[in-house]
């Protein structure tokens, strides 16, 4: 199961292993990471999943959608070239060992 | 009796985020969660969608995992039910004889089902599509069926004729009025959604009104029409809307009008009381001021944290720009803003592309924007609507017109 590693804005990291095709975002909520709302519940329709990742990982993760790059738009903390909606992050095997960085706040 | 502590009675999306705000906020009194079904707090909208399709399990439909309530000290009181309020000893009475006390009392009772007054309504393939159990019955028959009867075509309805269909059963949708969703979208969209449906092979019967379901040994088999048609069916939908549960607040004496009455601050006339989502009749600033209720997850969620920030001392008016949407089969509907009483309705794009937005006017003023396979124009509409931002309906039409650019434009 690949890794993934979730930091908040305090530096605390939490490092989960996630099936293959559960979201970044269904992990986290379902181990109880703070700081991923997910109000839709993964219907890429709130932008409360917002993360930022690791700039050097951006390359190995599946590209922006519409309906994502429409919802990164209205994102509570700014938005940056690394922002990602965690629930249009489903887990590979190539994403082991990715790094995301929780912001501010969602809401 | 009186605590200091916070009791939310029910355990849905409003429920669940009061109690989730307030430890967030940092308060540190005692919540408690009363819920009255025997689950964890889960989430609704893949009920209708994910869940009934068995792309995800229970476990990806809770809010949070059990550990989150111990962690968070958050009391959840599962299949319970609050069967009074004493308003002067400020406390509940539980099913089963309990009291709890309170410092504030929050009402998020939600809504249950409309049920129709027809004969045949309790025969065994007569399903609903609210709750967690209600849900998981009707996948098990929606395995089994053949034919299915759906009864009112908003969006629960539509959301689950596309799943019937994707699995191959015959579908018919019967609706009172003329055409679909009438009560919350423009006639283009409608119109839109209805070929599509129809295109996938759903059946539509409009101004249809179902007198009678028929069955044989308790089993259902056909539904009657007025005029006498007769529609077969081993599964029957009803979906012709919810009723808001205020009962409790009612038998208290508390104002209750198609929903528990609160003011801008989302309290009752009680000040130890307040009542959220789908149970609360608002004043909305999205419609005039005038008393709101509103059924979706985007109120539940932003009543909650308007509550839980008066609970922690941070008070303000409720003020957030509501927000809705469905998924049928592979068409998304967004709406931003509430469109009720529009006179004027502008389509931005071509329906036939399968991709277009509708902007909803009354008398010349912007209220709403409905956007079918266009995420970016609602991104757009929630900003400009939530900053009061007009848009005429001639720049509404022109496609070149830049929404991004007037969503993002300084006032005045």
């Amino acid at each position: 199961m690949p890794r993934v590693t979730y930091i908040d804005t305090a530096g605390k990291e939490t490092t989960l292993d996630i099936d293959v095709g559960t979201s970044v975002m269904q992990a986290a909520v379902f181990n109880g990471v703070d700081g991923i709302v997910a109000e839709c519940g993964g219907s890429c329709m709130c932008a409360t999943c917002h993360v930022y990742v690791r700039d050097d990982q951006l390359a190995k993760l599946p590209p922006v959608g519409e309906d994502e790059e429409a919802m990164l738009e209205g994102t509570a903390s700014e938005r940056r070239p690394n922002s990602r909606l965690s629930c249009q992050l489903v887990v590979s095997a190539e994403m082991e060992g990715l790094v995301v960085y929780l912001p501010e706040t969602q809401t | 009796m009186a605590s200091d502590g916070v009791v939310i009675v029910g355990a849905s999306h409003a429920g669940f985020q009061v109690a989730a705000s307030l430890r967030q906020a940092g308060f540190d009194g005692r919540v408690v969660l009363i819920g009255d079904e025997p689950v964890l707090p889960y989430q609704r909208p893949p009920l209708s969608k994910d869940y009934l399709d068995g792309k995800i399990g229970v476990d990806l439909l809770l809010m949070r995992p059990e550990a989150f309530y111990r962690d968070h000290r958050i009391d959840y009181l599962p299949g319970v039910r609050a069967t009074g309020i004493d308003r002067a000893g400020k406390s509940v009475q539980l099913a089963g004889g309990k009291r709890l006390g309170y410092g504030h009392l929050v009402l998020a009772t939600g809504a249950r089902n409309r049920v129709p007054p027809l004969p045949g309504i309790e025969l065994d393939g007569v399903c609903y599509l609210r709750t967690l159990a209600e849900t998981e019955a009707l996948r098990q028959r929606l395995a089994a069926a053949e034919h299915v009867v759906v009864i009112g075509a908003g969006f629960i309805g539509l959301e689950f004729a596309a799943v019937a269909r994707a699995h191959g059963k015959h579908v018919c949708i019967l609706e009172l009025t003329d055409r679909v969703m009438g009560r919350v979208v423009a006639v283009p969209t409608s119109l839109f959604f209805a070929e599509a449906h129809a295109r996938a092979g759903v059946a539509f019967r409009f101004g249809a009104q179902a007198v009678r379901i028929a069955g044989n040994n308790g089993r259902v088999e056909h539904v009657e029409l007025a005029g006498g048609d007769k529609l077969r069916a081993d599964l029957v939908l009803i979906s012709i809307g919810v009723v808001p549960n205020g009962e409790l607040a009612a038998a208290a004496g508390l104002a209750v009008a198609n929903g528990i009455v609160v003011d801008e601050m989302l309290s009752t006339a009680d000040p130890a009381i307040s009542a959220i989502g789908d149970c609360a009749a608002f004043p909305c600033r999205h419609a005039d001021g005038n008393p709101t209720r509103l059924e979706a997850v985007q109120n539940a969620a932003d009543h909650a944290r308007c509550v839980a920030d008066r609970l922690v001392g941070k008070p303000h008016p409720y003020t957030a720009l509501p927000w809705f949407w469905s998924e049928q089969g592979p068409l998304r509907l967004q709406i931003a803003g509430l469109t009720t009483g529009q006179d004027q309705s502008v389509l931005r794009g071509d329906p036939a592309s399968g991709a277009f937005s509708v902007f909803c006017y009354r008398g010349g003023e912007l209220l709403g924007i409905e956007s079918v396979n266009r995420p970016a124009d609602h991104a757009q509409a929630r900003r400009l609507l939530a900053a009061g931002r007009q848009v005429t309906p001639d720049q509404a039409a022109d496609d070149s017109f830049d929404l991004r650019a007037a969503a993002a434009a300084r006032v005045g």
